[in-house]
């Protein structure tokens, strides 16, 4: 297969009507494809199938290899003891026995990677201590080291600062020089804009194609739901209105 | 009284260790309900007169399968079926400790009995602490990456359920090496409040440990010579301080963090905030 994921027809849900249906795509060597839709429209649902957590209703994933996940760092356990080392080591858990701790050439490569992530200095510092943005940095260390060919991230950039998303967004080209395939879940449609695909879900697949020529005004009314409101100035720009929150089922 | 001393300190580093752990996992009030569900095994094989080990063993299956049945039952909410099943079988155990047809000491199971210690109890205990501290040692990758964040470690190579489990037969083990000095009411005592202590006064992992171990062992040996000198019971001597321990660490904390000269950058307090950006 010379595609890295296949994913054909899939539809996934919680016990009940499903969350996510009709989801067609395909991620090729190099790719970087932008999830967008809105909250609760189906992307985490769609990672956590990818991830293997929860089974499709219908449809199938095909995979070459191993997933590498970087989550929300909204969502983990400040109050943890780890320093920013463990947290990467961890990543390095599927690559040996599972009683052995951590060697002294996994710790080596962990500190790589967090230099590669520009936090090497901050490698013995409590995970629960750093910033939104290095938090996150962190949990894409992690991801690096697990050396998997497709890397899911799940709205890296959110609450992040400017520094920290710009390292990001310069890591995510890296990757896909290096031959991998990025999914990212994102609420950034200029950043969805210079990337290779965009899969629109709205808890069904709106469109899934290059940015340039997929994000039409239909498209996204119809991706994000809420009013497309035209602003003032020059080609016609529009803004979307947020669509109200709420809590994906996480 | 040597080996009072040496089982609390067995007691002392297995609570101390394994006890970091439970705290992490949030699994204080499992602790609680397991020792308690054992008890009645524990008493069943001091009657019949075989090892505690095996009573304790056989306690835990019954109460499992008690409880997979109870919840079964149609129209009673989940954890209504397993309060009312462990509280059943704890009342049972303790009826059949403290009836007078009951040979004496038995009671002891349940209050505990530092000072009756016996050769055989300690090498018992011994070589389930080593066994609990091999097994701690060899999960704790996992342990740490589980607890950190379950939903990706199963992506990292983690193993939840396996984790869970391992953990549930840990406190078991604890509570058998433990229920011979401190008693099957006072064991999640050594298991909670020295771990608890140490997470207040540390916020790194290896230290948390050493200290947690290092406070029972403490208020263990504290406790046997507040019981040897003011005549209290050994166990509740013991527990009493572990608790005093707590305290004291908490006021200290609270009044460190509200002293206008001290330095508030603690990262990670319990409610999860962090600081700074």
């Amino acid at each position: 297969m010379s595609a890295l994921l296949r994913v054909t027809g899939l539809a996934a849900g919680y016990g009940g009507a499903p969350v996510i249906d009709g989801v067609t795509f395909e991620l090729d060597h190099g790719e970087r494809i932008g999830v967008l839709g809105p909250n609760g429209g189906g992307k985490s649902t769609l990672f956590r199938v990818l991830l293997g957590e929860l089974s499709p209703l219908r449809g199938s994933v095909e995979s070459a290899g191993s997933f590498a996940f970087v989550p929300q760092t909204e969502r983990s356990r400040l109050d943890y003891p780890v320093s920013a080392l463990d947290v990467a080591l961890m990543g390095t858990l599927s690559r040996r026995s599972w009683w052995r701790l951590a060697g002294r050439s996994e710790r080596t490569f962990a500190r790589e990677a967090l230099a590669r992530v520009g936090l090497e200095e901050k490698a013995d510092v409590q995970f629960g201590e750093l910033s939104g943005g290095q938090r996150q940095r962190v949990l894409v260390a992690r991801a690096l080291l697990q050396d998997a060919p497709v890397v899911l991230l799940d709205e890296p950039f959110t609450g992040v600062d400017a520094p920290s998303a710009e390292l990001l967004e310069q890591l995510l080209a890296d990757l896909a020089r290096e031959g991998r395939g990025i999914l990212i879940a994102t609420h950034d449609l200029d950043q969805a804009l210079a990337w290779d695909e965009v899969l629109c879900l709205n808890r069904h697949q709106v469109a899934f194609g290059r940015p340039a020529e997929t994000l039409t005004r239909r498209v996204l009314e119809a991706t994000y739901g809420g009013a497309i409101v035209p602003l003032p100035g020059e080609g016609d720009p529009v803004g979307i209105l947020p669509a109200h929150h709420h809590h994906d089922h996480s | 009284m040597q080996r009072a001393l040496l089982e609390l300190v067995l007691v002392g580093v297995v609570g101390g260790v394994l006890g970091c752990w439970i705290v992490l996992y949030e699994l204080s009030y499992s602790a609680e309900s397991l020792a308690h569900s054992l008890f009645p095994g524990l008493v069943l094989a001091a009657l019949l007169g075989f090892p505690l080990v095996l009573g304790g063993a056989i306690g835990v299956l019954a109460a499992a399968a008690a409880v997979a049945l109870a919840a079964r039952v149609p129209g009673i909410e989940r954890d209504t079926s397993v309060a009312v099943v462990i509280t059943s079988l704890f009342g049972l155990g303790v009826l059949l400790a403290l009836t007078p047809a009951t040979p004496p000491g038995l009671e002891n199971l349940l209050f505990g009995d530092l000072l009756g210690v016996s050769r055989g109890d300690l090498v018992t205990a011994g070589a389930l602490t080593g066994m609990v501290l091999l097994v701690l040692a060899l999960l704790h990758p996992q342990l740490l990456a589980v607890g950190f964040d379950r939903t990706t470690a199963r992506a990292l190579g983690g193993r939840p359920l396996f984790t869970d489990l391992s953990l549930l037969a840990l406190i078991a083990a604890a509570t058998l090496i433990a229920v011979r000095g401190l008693g099957n009411l006072l064991v999640v005592a050594v298991l909670v409040a020295p771990a608890a202590t140490a997470r207040l006064l540390t916020s790194r992992l290896v230290p948390m440990m050493a200290l947690a171990s290092a406070l029972a062992i403490g208020c263990g040996i504290g406790g046997l010579y507040l019981s040897y000198y003011a005549g209290t019971a050994g166990g509740a001597s013991v527990a009493g301080l572990y608790v005093l321990a707590y305290l004291f660490a908490r006021f200290a904390r609270f009044s460190g963090r509200h002293s206008p000269s001290s330095n508030v950058a603690r990262g990670g307090s319990p409610s999860g905030h962090t600081a700074g950006l």
